[in-house]
């Protein structure tokens, strides 16, 4: 019996992604068949998408199970361990709030685990050509004076200069606040941080909800301490105290975790607060750009001036849609932005004709078509179940940079269980590194404005060096 | 030679690319989006400088309304956060609505003024919000099957 060379186990774990059959007769019946393919699955960044591109998270994902696994067990065994004693002796409405807190946390754990942070899609062919010609004739041009190299441009914001830095991998000028998060491989609009906690970038879209989570898990947090104590201390007056922790085991635990959890997470909720309040981001705070220890007149500005705007405008701002419209459909004459595979991409890179009605597509809800062109949508098109975890397929690197693949891998964090647990397909690129896993993470985007652009520029191991140097920075001032 | 098209149609079938202009984002007033009204040197001959300014200025307008933080922004915004964001299940934000009309507008000004004179404007949300990017067509007057190789020609005119 002829066995083809693709295995049917693959088949179920990797759906109609995996084109690599060998066997000459599949070949010929999938030539006919080709589904139309969402643009997740050629997403040129190092995220995971689940639930056919409704949800986003970054490649490491290990310690947000943690994270829901220690909520979810701790407010588990208190309601059902101590809010039961409570419900009956002090007030039913004891366990109503903690369930009303309980869900309000996750839901805010899951907003800012899964959406999109504010991802710059990067650029297309054609703009990353029409930035080039202009830093060339920038380079070219001679001029008398102070001009800043042709990758940084200036410029004024409120009476403060900003530099803006060009970035290697994205092939754009990065707005202001952006900055390029090395373990997720993009660059992310007012980027905070990227947390592992929430498995996640921490930007422009999702911050109001990371803030929301590290609020509410703090009052849910103290909730459980407070109450589980009343708890035992309520048993002990009747049956001392001894008996009343052999009648109630679990409160031990929750005491436990809930008092080593209260210090970190208050500080950091009190640590952000500051931050919405002055208007600033972790990054800048870290980096002190507009700390006045620089210099003298150096002031934020993008604050409003007074504490109230700053939150309200951080909390109650309008919410930005996305902007890599990952449930899109890719259509074949559309520009594909660059990633790293010089042309191992499935589509052509250049493209001719845009879409002639420039119609505006829906962005994170419904798979729209985008242009006139190409095949329908099949209504039903699934690839795979409901929630099948598909990694995107990692493009090749290109053979001009190599170093960059290897450094990049590197900083990512390794978490051997996450792998097992996603099937996803480790491409032969990727290298184990034997980093552990860090509180607050927070990746310096590689600045390459201060050398020389004639050298060959290797941005990742410029991420490196300063990954580490911040890695050790923020562990002694993380709160 | 003037490049006469009368319709989006025409546009795809008779001319083919040779151009692209990227209107970049102007960061003078922070990180809100607004659109450089600086006149790009490749349209001069195409269009009347007003025009273009007076497209680039609505569509700044219309991101500014998108983006504006007042009374009904924080409405929404409190309203989301009290139903746990669940809201945004069944309602548009203030933000989508606004794209939707940047996208029937930049429509009506594509079909109005920049079809006939060669050119095509695409909606900034489909390039990240970070260029207007307006395709210069040239009229392929001279080759008889146009419609056939137009889609392939693009490589050719860089």
């Amino acid at each position: 019996m002829h066995l083809g060379l693709d295995e049917p186990v693959r088949e179920c774990q990797y759906n109609q992604i995996c084109t690599r059959n060998s066997s000459p007769m599949e070949t010929l019946s999938h030539k006919k068949k080709r589904t139309p393919r969402r643009k997740w699955q050629i997403f040129p960044g190092r995220n995971r998408f689940y639930c056919n591109g409704r949800v986003m998270m970054a490649r490491q994902t290990g310690v947000f199970y943690l994270t829901l696994v220690l909520i979810m067990v701790t407010s588990g065994l208190f309601f059902a361990f101590d809010c039961p004693f409570l419900a009956s002796n002090l007030t039913p409405a004891i366990p109503v709030i903690g369930g009303v807190l309980f869900l309000f946390v996750l839901g805010m754990l899951l907003r800012a685990s899964f959406s999109d942070p504010g991802v710059l899609p990067r650029a297309t062919p054609d703009e990353a050509a029409d930035l080039e010609r202009q830093m060339d004739a920038a380079n070219g041009s001679s001029g008398p004076g102070y001009r800043p190299p042709p990758r940084i441009r200036e410029v004024v914001i409120n009476g403060q200069t900003v530099k803006l830095k060009y970035c290697f991998t994205c092939k754009i000028f990065r707005p202001p606040r952006a900055s390029h998060c090395s373990l997720c491989d993009n660059c992310v609009e007012r980027f905070d941080h990227h947390c592992p906690w929430v498995g996640n970038c921490v930007g422009k879209r999702n911050y109001r909800f990371f803030y929301l989570f590290i609020l509410s898990l703090s009052f849910l947090t103290i909730f459980i301490f407070a109450f589980v104590i009343t708890h035992v201390i309520l048993r002990s007056n009747r049956s001392g105290f001894l008996n009343a922790l052999k009648d109630s085991p679990a409160s031990v635990l929750e005491v436990v975790v809930c008092f080593f959890s209260v210090w970190s997470i208050v500080g950091l909720s009190g640590f952000h607060t500051y931050l919405i309040s002055s208007n600033q981001t972790t990054n800048e705070d870290i980096k002190g750009s507009w700390s006045t220890k620089r210099a003298k007149n150096n002031y934020n500005p993008y604050s409003y001036g007074n504490v109230l705007t700053n939150c309200c405008a951080a909390l109650c701002g309008p919410l930005h849609p996305s902007l890599i419209d990952r449930r899109g459909f890719i259509q074949p004459d559309t520009p594909q932005p660059l990633s790293h595979s010089n042309g191992s991409g499935l589509y052509p890179s250049t493209q001719n004709h845009t879409h002639m009605a420039a119609a505006t597509p829906l962005l994170h809800s419904d798979p729209v078509m985008m242009g006139r062109a190409g095949p329908p949508p099949s209504g039903k098109t699934s690839l795979g179940g409901p929630c099948s975890s598909l990694a995107p397929s990692q493009p090749s690197l290109p053979s001009s940079m190599p170093g960059l693949g290897c450094a990049g891998d590197m900083l990512t964090l390794r978490d051997p269980d996450a792998h097992c647990h996603h099937h996803h397909f480790v491409s032969p690129e990727e290298m184990p590194s034997p980093l552990g896993p860090s509180s607050l993470v927070l990746p310096f985007a590689a600045h390459g404005g201060h050398l020389n652009p004639a050298q060959l520029y290797d941005p990742a191991s410029q991420d490196s060096l300063h990954e580490d140097s911040v890695r050790g920075l923020v562990k002694l001032s993380s709160v | 030679m003037a490049t006469e098209f009368h319709n989006l149609q025409e546009l795809r079938h008779s001319a083919s690319l040779a151009n692209k202009v990227f209107i970049q984002r102007d960061y003078s007033e922070g990180t809100t989006c607004r659109f450089q009204t600086k006149f790009p040197s490749e349209l001069d001959s195409r269009i009347e400088r007003t025009l273009f300014e007076d497209t680039v200025k609505t569509l700044n307008n219309y991101y500014a309304e998108a983006e504006k933080i007042g009374g009904q922004s924080y409405l929404e915004g409190c309203l989301a956060c009290t139903t746990a964001y669940i809201i945004f299940l069944c309602m548009e934000t203030r933000y989508e609505k606004v794209l939707k009309k940047i996208g029937r507008y930049i429509q009506e000004q594509n079909e109005k003024i920049y079809a006939p004179r060669g050119l095509l404007i695409t909606d900034p949300i489909e390039r990240g919000m970070r260029v207007i990017e307006i395709s210069i067509y040239e009229d392929r007057a001279s080759s008889g099957s146009s419609s056939g190789s137009s889609s392939t020609s693009g490589t050719s005119a860089r």
